[in-house]
């Protein structure tokens, strides 16, 4: 299944936020969003995941959504959003049971989940006993649960320390190269968009604009730490965002 | 450089971290309680505090195994009780459903909170008269003003702990498809549930005061009628018994609201 988004347009009254934004997403890749602060990616991620609407243009299903997909667009939040009263598998067993999975079937996929992430072990471990990155493996785990047909992320990564940072890219690459998935992936680090995207969305500042496509054909594997290859490509994001970046911040916040 | 250390003493930094820490001390709750009814004691044993100011406590207790021995204890505490449980229920009840309902659609908020904040401040002993008249003179009387006053409470503590539930979390349920219904009572509800209960404290402590209340307009047993029975006679030991047993009611209540809080609530930082 594909993702067309087909000239988005937003605004907040007379603030226009995201203008003109047309783009497809192909199954079986990772498209990362970048752009500077307040130029609408996560507003554009959540037109994506219908958690919000666009004022005008659309965001369209390209084929059929694969059967055994149960929620076919689902979100990992930056804060993680772990509901603190459940353990991790309850965490995990609460996105299940609305589609009537309970009991030992949902066992089965909990486990499964769990052991693709690592946390079998923490499997009736509370929320507040987990350290961040261990909280956003929950959160990915979660999602993977639900068989997504699409992964949005939402900045995942920002709030956790920079080692976690780096343990969890290895592990989504690591997830994704055993299982392909399609994710759109939004971030304001340049270093995260080019270890793990195929494409890289760059934005303007607002009104959110795609300012230019970055593709990078290194397999995912490959693009170990300190690769220099990624690091030219890291810089030539930095060039094209870097004017954009500090004008967005000299602006007066009034959305 | 190091001479001059070595002839002075560096200083140690001082600390300022210290406080703004609450820890449980458990006895010295129970140490306070046991000082000032000793200090008394010991005033009322040497004439120092008239007896007409107050009672010996030693003679209020054994006052209290007077009303023990003769069976009225049980007499006037289970129609108390049953009435502030059965009141409360009533009351606590409704009012954390109306609070729900409050916290979760935008009508009914926009048409029930200044009801409510219009309720709030009477004070419902006003109106016992005119339940005496609604619901007559025997216990749905008394069942309807506790349920009255335990309502409002509960609604403002509910709807604003339903306010204070994370967004984020709702939203999460939302991403996952959750129907509306799994989101209010797997996400909201127990997301609301410490600040209902942190509100039950203050309701449960208004249901008896209004208990008394009410018991003293017209019961032929209970603790209030007890307590004005030997408040019109000037009985000041059976005075202290009736009002000591509030105070117990009131601290086994606190207690075990505090014991759910314990249980459901482990899951907080």
């Amino acid at each position: 299944m594909d993702i067309q988004l087909s000239n988005i347009c937003h605004s907040y009254g007379s603030v226009e936020v995201i203008k003109n934004i047309s783009f497809n997403i192909e199954s079986g890749k990772i498209v990362c969003i970048v752009g500077p602060s307040g130029c609408g990616k996560s507003t554009l991620l959540r037109f994506i995941g219908g958690l919000e609407r666009p004022t005008s243009g659309e965001v369209l299903q390209l084929g059929a959504v694969p059967k055994d997909s149960l929620n076919p667009m689902t979100f990992v939040f930056q804060d993680f959003a772990l509901l603190p009263w459940r353990t991790v598998g309850g965490n995990i067993s609460l996105v299940l049971e609305d589609h009537g999975i309970r009991g030992a079937k949902a066992n089965k996929i909990i486990d499964d989940v769990l052991s693709r992430t690592n946390l079998a072990d923490f499997k009736n471990a509370l929320p507040k006993q987990l350290s961040g990155g261990m909280k956003q493996r929950v959160a990915i785990a979660r999602a993977l649960a639900v068989n997504p047909a699409v992964m949005l992320l939402d900045e995942p990564l920002s709030a956790l320390d920079s080692q976690t940072r780096e343990l969890l890219i290895d592990d989504l690459v690591d997830l994704w190269s055993k299982k392909p998935f399609t994710a759109v992936y939004v971030t304001h680090n340049l270093e995260e968009a080019v270890r793990l995207g195929h494409s890289i969305l760059v934005l303007s500042r607002r009104p959110g604009e795609i300012r230019e496509v970055v593709t990078i054909d290194i397999p995912l594997k490959d693009r170990g730490y300190g690769n220099a290859e990624l690091e030219k490509q890291r810089k030539y994001l930095w060039e094209i965002m870097r004017n954009e970046a500090k004008a967005a911040d000299l602006e007066l916040i009034n959305v | 450089m190091s001479d001059k250390l070595n002839v002075e003493r560096p200083e140690v930094v001082k600390y300022r971290g210290g406080g703004f820490a609450p820890k449980p001390h458990r006895w010295v709750g129970l140490a306070v309680f046991v000082v000032l009814i000793l200090m008394v004691e010991l005033g009322t044993q040497t004439g120092f505090i008239s007896n007409l100011t107050l009672p010996k406590p030693s003679d209020v207790l054994i006052t209290f195994s007077e009303l023990y021995e003769s069976g009225l204890l049980w007499q006037h505490l289970i129609p108390s009780l049953s009435r502030l449980v059965i009141g409360s229920i009533i009351g606590i009840s409704l009012g954390v459903s109306v609070g729900i309902m409050i916290g979760l659609f935008s009508y009914v908020r926009a048409g029930l909170v200044p009801l409510v904040a219009a309720l709030f401040p009477i004070p419902k002993i006003a109106l016992l008269p005119l339940f005496v008249i609604w619901f007559g003179i025997d216990e749905t009387s008394k069942y309807a003003l506790i349920a009255f006053g335990t309502f409002t409470p509960t609604v403002v503590a509910t709807y604003g702990a339903v306010d204070n539930v994370d967004r984020t979390l709702i939203r999460m349920g939302q991403s996952f498809g959750l129907s509306w219904f799994s989101i209010v009572r797997k996400i909201v509800f127990p997301g609301a549930l410490a600040g209902i209960l942190s509100g039950l404290r203050i309701s449960i402590a208004i249901a008896i005061i209004l208990l008394v209340a009410a018991e003293m307009l017209g019961a032929e047993y209970g603790i209030g009628a007890y307590i004005l029975e030997a408040g019109s006679l000037y009985d000041l030991e059976r005075l202290f018994v009736g009002v000591v047993i509030l105070s117990v009611i009131g601290l086994l209540m606190s207690a075990f609201i505090g014991y759910f809080e314990r249980k459901l609530l482990n899951w907080r930082v």
